[in-house]
């Protein structure tokens, strides 16, 4: 094939200048801050062997850990993605005396070091706390179990789909609705077919950024899971421990297998999105 | 810019006025403020100056080197020496450690374990027979596991025993991530030696009482004092009667049981990062302190056991009750209690293996 006949080049000439410099700095910014220590990661796991790292992971200890770290994860998660849409619709939608003041307040889970959220929930949700106290009247334990930490994950997630929706909702025309309603639809048949599905690939990006979130995090859930082996031990502590003991292939190792399982399920987010975008069409 | 904006200016032959003046330099501001932003930042990341020494420290030391730092600064200065800037880290001793091996330009390290600064060692930081620099195996000071129980000891805790009794809760940090945690391992598997129970069985037992594992000796002293979990708290004896200082004496009593063990946290010159022989001398000096009777003074106060009683306060050295102390040799060293008990699938993870 000779360079007049092909009609795509590999690189689309685009009529917007500038392409070469934008595309360079976000190679390199992206290679210096993500890819170059991902790459780090899977080096060190080279160096180990893929069968020592399957010996590594494949251990109830980890097993559990990860199994308890991915689940309340996603329901952390999932808890978000409904409170968030929630959040938003109601920060978009009504006029009220503080909505700024509850505007600014969904940031502060991502400007709060997650030590300190930890400690705080902790101090809230221990039986002598103010909310502790009182579930344990109830019998009910949250700090140092697995409800802790699925309190903290919520937490630190919270922000994501809020701040995704909320712009989506702001630009959805009223009209839109409005003409569901004089074609005659139930108020639950334009939010469930007209208004949901506008929202639903915010809402799956929101999810999948919370998700994503709440699977590394480390800071907060460290203060009140109570960190029981088996029971309340998330998977980032057995790396960490693992660190403790200079073991840095079997930490690599345990990271790739999060690294793995993070990416899988990130890319069964992103066909959803791909399903339901094309579904309802660009919004 | 520079030469546009001058251009502009020089060919007018009126006197300018104080506004035109200024406008330019209103161009170049922002630009003289992220300069000196950028600058200062430039300045707060690269290397201080000569006579800064950096002791990286475990976690409940802070108290003892707030005050060994004031102290040895005004020694020093008092010896002609110009005022040496001394900056303190704490942490798990693990973690400080590893940052150190990891580059971490520390000079000096005082750390839980001994086989944490071995770990330094291997990395080539200073030498292997580092131990038998300094006296004591190079420990200025000691300390021991005690129990820190509810006021009155409504459980009746009085010794090791007592502490694997159905419902007992027992607060300890986390053997895998805390080097304190590791002694109170070890003080319980002496008791159980020399009491005729078979260890293994009785620190699984022990462990099995423990409903939250901090990851540090700090955590869970917060997690027994503040959160209210738990019977009895395994703590450094410092920690222990500095939470009754802190904590009011009114809430907490501290219990000591018949057997416990000698920690030795020690201390060692990073040889490494020893910029220049002025650090050396700092370096060298810093840790003599601490063996010197005024630095023992300290230590003593600062709830430690330490060797050297001359210049220390007689009720700081009085508080301390005889217990039977276990060293780290008679359990049969580091280096092989760390891969033992502690090391990936060692005897502490076993007791955590699901049956």
């Amino acid at each position: 094939m000779t360079g007049r006949t092909m009609r795509h080049p590999f690189v689309q000439q685009s009529p917007m200048p500038g392409f070469g410099l934008a595309m360079g700095i976000t190679v390199t910014m992206l290679s210096v801050v993500v890819l170059v220590p991902i790459a780090a990661l899977l080096l060190k796991g080279a160096d180990f062997g893929l069968a020592n790292i399957w010996a590594t992971v494949n251990r109830e200890r980890i097993w559990k850990a990860l199994w308890l770290s991915f689940r309340l994860s996603f329901l952390a998660a999932l808890f978000n993605l409904v409170f968030g849409v929630v959040l938003a619709w109601v920060l978009a939608r009504y006029r009220f005396p503080g909505r700024r003041l509850l505007d600014a307040a969904v940031d502060l889970p991502f400007a709060l070091p997650t030590a300190v959220a930890g400690i705080a929930l902790t101090a809230l949700y221990a039986p002598n706390g103010v909310f502790g106290s009182v579930l344990a009247d109830a019998g009910i334990k949250v700090a140092y179990t697995q409800w802790g930490i699925l309190v903290a994950l919520i937490f630190v997630g919270l922000p994501f789909v809020a701040r995704t929706v909320q712009p989506v909702i702001e630009e959805i025309d009223r009209e839109v609705e409005e003409a569901s309603a004089t074609l005659g639809a139930s108020r639950l048949y334009t939010l469930r077919h007209v208004v949901l599905p506008m929202l639903t690939p915010a809402a799956l990006t929101g999810f999948a950024l919370a998700l994503a979130r709440a699977v590394g995090e480390y800071g907060s859930v460290i203060f009140i899971a109570g960190n029981i082996p088996l029971v309340t031990e998330i998977a980032p502590l057995l790396i960490v421990i693992q660190l403790e003991e200079y073991n840095y292939n079997a930490a690599a190792a345990i990271g790739i297998a999060m690294l793995l399982i993070s990416f899988a399920m990130l890319l069964a987010i992103n066909l959803i999105q791909i399903w339901s975008r094309r579904r309802i069409g660009h919004v | 810019m520079t030469r546009e904006t001058l251009g502009s200016i020089a060919p007018r032959p009126a006197p300018m006025t104080a506004a035109e003046i200024v406008a330019p330099l209103r161009r170049v501001k922002p630009l003289l403020t992220w300069g000196a932003i950028i600058a200062a930042l430039a300045l707060t990341i690269g290397e201080s100056r000569a006579e800064t020494l950096l002791n990286v420290s475990y976690d409940p030391t802070r108290e003892l080197y707030r005050d060994v730092n004031a102290a040895f600064t005004e020694y020093w200065t008092a010896q002609g020496n110009p005022a040496p800037q001394i900056e303190t880290s704490h942490g798990g001793s693990g973690a400080q450690a590893r940052s150190v091996v990891e580059g971490l330009n520390a000079q000096v390290v005082t750390l839980a374990l001994a086989s944490d600064i071995d770990r330094i060692a291997e990395a080539g930081k200073l030498p292997a027979d580092w131990q038998g620099k300094l006296p004591h195996n190079s420990s200025p000071y000691t300390s021991t596991i005690v129990f820190l129980v509810r006021e009155g000891n409504p459980r009746g805790i009085k010794d090791w025993g007592d502490l694997v009794a159905e419902g007992v809760q027992v607060i300890t940090p986390n053997p895998k991530t805390s080097g304190g945690a590791r002694w109170n391992y070890l003080a319980a598997w002496a008791w159980a030696e020399r009491n005729g129970q078979d260890p293994r069985e009785f620190v699984g037992k022990l462990f099995r009482n423990v409903p939250v594992l901090d990851s540090g000796a700090r955590g869970s002293t917060t997690t027994f004092s503040q959160r209210g979990i738990g019977d009895v708290l395994l703590a450094w004896e410092n920690e222990a009667y500095l939470a009754l200082k802190e904590l009011g004496e009114d809430q907490f009593d501290i219990v000591v049981p018949s057997v416990s063990v000698l920690a030795e946290p020690p201390v060692a010159i990073v040889e490494a990062n020893i910029a220049n022989d002025e650090q050396r001398k700092l370096a060298e000096g810093y840790l003599n302190f601490l063996y010197s009777p005024q630095g023992q003074a300290l230590a003593f106060k600062n709830y430690y056991r330490a060797w050297d009683p001359s210049a220390a306060a007689p009720e700081d050295v009085a508080r301390f009750p005889k217990v039977d102390l276990v060293d780290i040799a008679q359990l049969g060293g580091w280096a092989r209690v760390q891969p033992e008990h502690f090391g990936d699938g060692g005897i502490f993870d076993q007791i955590y293996v699901p049956k």
